[in-house]
């Protein structure tokens, strides 16, 4: 990192990584781990997450962290990333509704809407 | 079949079942006999109706409406309104997709919010430096390294109008320049992370969210003010925040982003972080630099201000995290940009925290001059439980209480000043109407009083007599003349204290003095706490009407103080009652009542005390 | 063993908090002996009565045993608002101890605290380095409960 241009290129890079990680990424679901989350139980549901998803073999979803959004109230909160659809925001999240997520959203396409605090960017 | 009114399909798929249907249909017959209406309506069972994930579900004929997920308790609202009034029950309606999802840009959570300090908290992985430069990262540092010199760094945030986020508003260029042109061999930059303000989280979440931005504005403070190093103080009580800075640090030096000449110019900077061990008073710039030097948090008289004689006697800036977290936005967008946002005087954007009893708990950020109505009203969706709006309390134990009158009051440092309350560091705690202001009041100086470091005398004895002040007063032993001594006291507390702890502790006596004195002398003069809270000044008390004489009350009183029978029902005997409200808890007709001011018997007895011992007090 | 700790920070008065840190870390009572007072005094070459100073300064330090688990129960108001009263007298029915009490087991040790700034998700307790939110009188019996199971 010497100049202004190779930070360019890292950004560059980055942001395409960013957008799905290499090639084979369809959905990025990305959990809450600041302390209000974890407090709220985020360990839990990102661990759900991780053994639903290598128990079904789903080699095209990624999951990930991040900070808090300000929705307190609403922790755990789970995003869920597709290409070319509005984010989905889950809130309340625990165990037995990643189960349900990972089923009806990850699997079968369809948003679980009881869960939904917020759609769009 | 007969010909009734209304048919109501109630699905008894295994799905539906599972989630209770069976219940529900129960209850729907217990309701229409209650309401007499049984004869109307037809419950019919159905097989699966398909959209197992909603159960129980039901659709009502002949509108053909669907209700989705209802719960037994939901059963004599679909009674009342929709089969008796004809207005069918909108939140347990199935709506289409589109219609159920507010989508955020909708939301008036997120509609007037304008983020800059939080701008990627909640958007990108913290642990991931690649994701912060994707979101134009480090872009700031390179080009003031490259393109600036420090004087025209300071210039920028000069323009900007940029004000210390931590809560005395003291402009940030003054703080640099300062320090830019004190000589000396060795300059420090420290990020002031020890929030400790009861209700204020914002810190903690931009440590924790997004570290490198924090990094970044430090960084850009330190080759302004001419500084080689800089310190992290954060409070001990952020783990979680002291892991991610310190795992940013390490990843900005493998990036080459900090160490040796960043960006190939002269600039090397080198960055640490240091934890407390659990003291408000550390907040305060002089103890905080007294804490890293490894002593007592005690904060020292100013003159001499940390930007001539700082952490070990060199001039030093101490900047709040969500100071150094508006930074670097500041250089990409523009110090015209910033001060486009905001009041002519306080520029950009606040992180708020909102707290208390308010619906939308969480951090939102709003530029500077939003009035207390929209933050509480319109991003913080009101009261919770919809209850009314009492009182709010902002800026922490060092601001103070404003009211209902006060809701079109723009939020900015001067306007907040002008009415006894105080930006503070941002947290705002929303009390609705069953909160006692004098109990609140109190409960605010005991936490100053636990957290006066004791080095002047005004805060260490003062703080304590007004704290004694309001626990006598809220026990119901409190005196005419009381309110002023607290006045008295508060003024000169806040006049002849050394730091900003003592300064301002006295603020939330006074303003609840200022805007709730009715309560106060409620408390003094009638023994009387109207909203129940003060134990001393309500009693629990059995409505013989509606007792059913059961005993339930009697067989949970710790101090056996209740008596009485089936026939000639129950009393509470109030001179042994300890208050703890198990009668009430547990009364299954709602008999036992909290009933406002201390009750005759025990007011009898306090004033004959008083004549035997007419000296104590 | 107070010495092997003093050993990993450089001999310098402005590190006495962390090695303080580490040390009640580190004792299984969580807690700071005169002894251990007496070899960080030798050791950074400061007089016994500045590092108590310092000790008794900082409410996350004690100078007398603890249990295994210290449980640290948030006491500002945006906590007392949403009830952290019950939540205290819960513990302490629960755990049989006072304010400040180690439980017989030697288990838990109740204390409470200032702000730990999880406000959003009031009342909020600390159990070691975990932090609990939107505690409910059931919710604190499942957390001693597992914890207990735990040990």
């Amino acid at each position: 990192m010497k100049t202004l241009a190779d930070l360019k290129k890292i950004r560059e890079k980055a942001q395409e990584e960013m957008k799905f990680r290499g090639g084979n990424v369809r959905i990025k679901i990305v959990v809450g781990m600041g302390t209000s989350g974890i407090a709220m139980g985020a360990r839990e549901v990102m661990k759900t997450f991780l053994e639903e998803i290598s128990n079904r073999n789903l080699t095209d979803v990624l999951v990930t962290q991040t900070g808090e959004k300000g929705l307190s109230s609403m922790e755990p909160v789970v995003d869920v990333i597709e290409d070319g659809k509005a984010k989905i925001t889950y809130g309340n999240m625990n165990p037995d509704k990643v189960k349900k997520v990972v089923v009806e959203h990850i699997v079968n396409g369809r948003t679980v809407s009881d869960y939904v605090v917020a759609t769009g960017d | 079949m007969s010909l009734k009114r209304i048919d109501l399909l109630i699905c008894c798929g295994s799905g539906c079942v599972s989630a209770g249907a069976l219940k529900i249909k129960e209850r729907f017959h217990e309701v229409l006999n209650e309401k007499g209406i049984s004869n109307e309506i037809n419950i019919i069972e159905t097989g699966c109706m398909g959209p197992c994930d909603y159960g129980p579900v039901m659709v009502i004929y002949p509108e053909g409406i669907f209700y989705k997920a209802v719960t037994p308790e939901d059963v004599s609202e679909i009674v009342e309104n929709h089969f008796i009034k004809g207005r069918p029950v909108q939140r347990l309606m199935l709506h289409d997709e589109e219609k159920t999802f507010a989508a955020q840009k909708d939301v008036p959570f997120y509609q007037k919010q304008v983020k800059v300090a939080l701008e990627n908290c909640g958007y990108i992985d913290p642990e991931s430096l690649d994701e912060y430069i994707a979101t134009g990262g480090y872009e700031a540092l390179g080009t003031v390294l490259t393109t600036m010199t420090p004087q025209q760094a300071i210039d920028v945030i000069k323009e900007s109008g940029l004000r210390g986020r931590g809560g005395g508003g003291f402009p940030t260029h003054a703080k640099w320049q300062m320090v830019h042109d004190a000589k000396s061999d060795e300059k420090y930059i420290i990020c002031n992370g020890d929030e400790g303000d009861p209700g204020a989280f914002m810190d903690r979440s931009i440590l924790e969210g997004d570290p490198h931005r924090i990094l970044e504005g430090m960084m850009i403070a330190a080759y302004a003010i001419g500084a080689t190093s800089g310190f992290f103080y954060i409070r001990a009580e952020y783990p979680l925040a002291i892991k991610r800075i310190k795992h940013a640090i390490e990843q900005a030096k493998a990036m080459g982003l900090m160490g040796e000449s960043v960006f190939d110019s002269k600039f090397s900077f080198d960055a640490e972080v240091r934890t407390g061990a659990g003291a408000f008073v550390c907040g305060e710039e002089t103890a905080l630099i007294h804490s890293i030097e490894g002593m007592r948090g005690n904060p020292s008289p100013k003159p001499p201000y940390p930007s001539t004689s700082g952490l070990w006697g060199k001039p030093t800036v101490v900047n709040n995290v969500e100071t150094f977290a508006n930074v670097p936005s500041i250089f990409v967008k523009g110090a015209k940009w910033f001060a486009s946002m905001g009041t002519e005087l306080s520029k950009g954007t606040k992180v708020f925290a909102l707290t208390g009893d308010i619906r939308n708990t969480g951090l939102v950020e709003v530029p500077m001059g939003i009035t207390l109505r929209e933050l509480i009203f319109d991003v913080g969706g009101g009261i919770i439980g919809g209850r009314k709006f009492k009182a709010v309390q902002l800026g922490g134990p060092s601001g103070g209480c404003l009211t209902i009158e006060h809701l079109d009051v723009g939020v900015d440092y001067e306007s907040l000043k002008a009415r006894g309350a105080m930006m503070g560091s941002g947290g705002v705690i929303v009390m609705n109407d069953q909160n006692c202001m004098v109990n609140i009041a109190k409960y605010f100086m005991d936490f100053c009083v636990d957290e006066s470091c004791g080095k002047c005398s005004p805060c260490r004895i003062g703080l304590k007599q007004m704290y004694d002040i309001l626990e006598r007063i809220v026990h119901g032993y409190g005196k005419i003349g009381d309110i002023e001594e607290l006045q008295r006291l508060g003024e000169a507390v806040s006049r002849l204290s050394l730091c900003g702890l003592g300064q301002s502790a006295p603020n939330p006596v006074l303003s609840t003095i200022r805007y709730f004195r009715d309560e106060y002398e409620a408390h003094i003069r009638d023994h009387s706490c109207s909203t129940k809270v003060c134990l001393a000044l309500m009693h629990f008390d059995i409505d013989k009407d509606n007792c059913i004489g059961c005993s339930l009350c009697a067989r949970k009183c710790p101090v056996n103080c209740i008596t009485g029978s089936r026939e000639e029902k129950y009393t509470i005997h109030q001179l042994d009652c300890v208050k703890c409200g198990n009668c009430q808890d547990v009364c299954p007709v709602k008999a036992v009542n909290r009933v406002p001011g201390m009750h005759p018997e025990e007011k009898t007895k306090r004033d004959t005390l008083k004549k035997q011992h007419p000296h104590e007090d | 063993m107070y010495k092997e700790i003093c050993k990993k920070y450089s001999p310098d008065k402005d590190n006495l908090i962390y090695i303080l840190h580490d040390i009640q870390d580190t004792h299984p009572q969580h807690y700071i002996s005169e002894e251990a007072v007496e070899v960080i005094a030798e050791y950074l070459g400061v007089p016994a009565n500045h590092i108590y100073g310092v000790i008794t300064f900082y409410s996350m330090y004690s100078t007398s045993p603890r249990g295994r688990n210290i449980i640290r129960l948030c006491e500002s108001p945006p906590c007392y608002i949403k009830g952290s009263e019950n939540i205290l007298r819960k513990m302490k029915i629960m755990l049989g101890v006072e304010t400040g009490g180690t439980s017989k087991d030697g288990l838990f040790t109740l204390e409470l605290c200032a702000c730990l700034g999880v406000c959003g998700n009031a009342p909020v307790m600390m159990v070691n380095n975990d932090v609990y939110g939107d505690l409910t009188e059931d919710k604190v019996e499942e957390i001693v409960e597992k914890i207990r199971r735990g040990n």
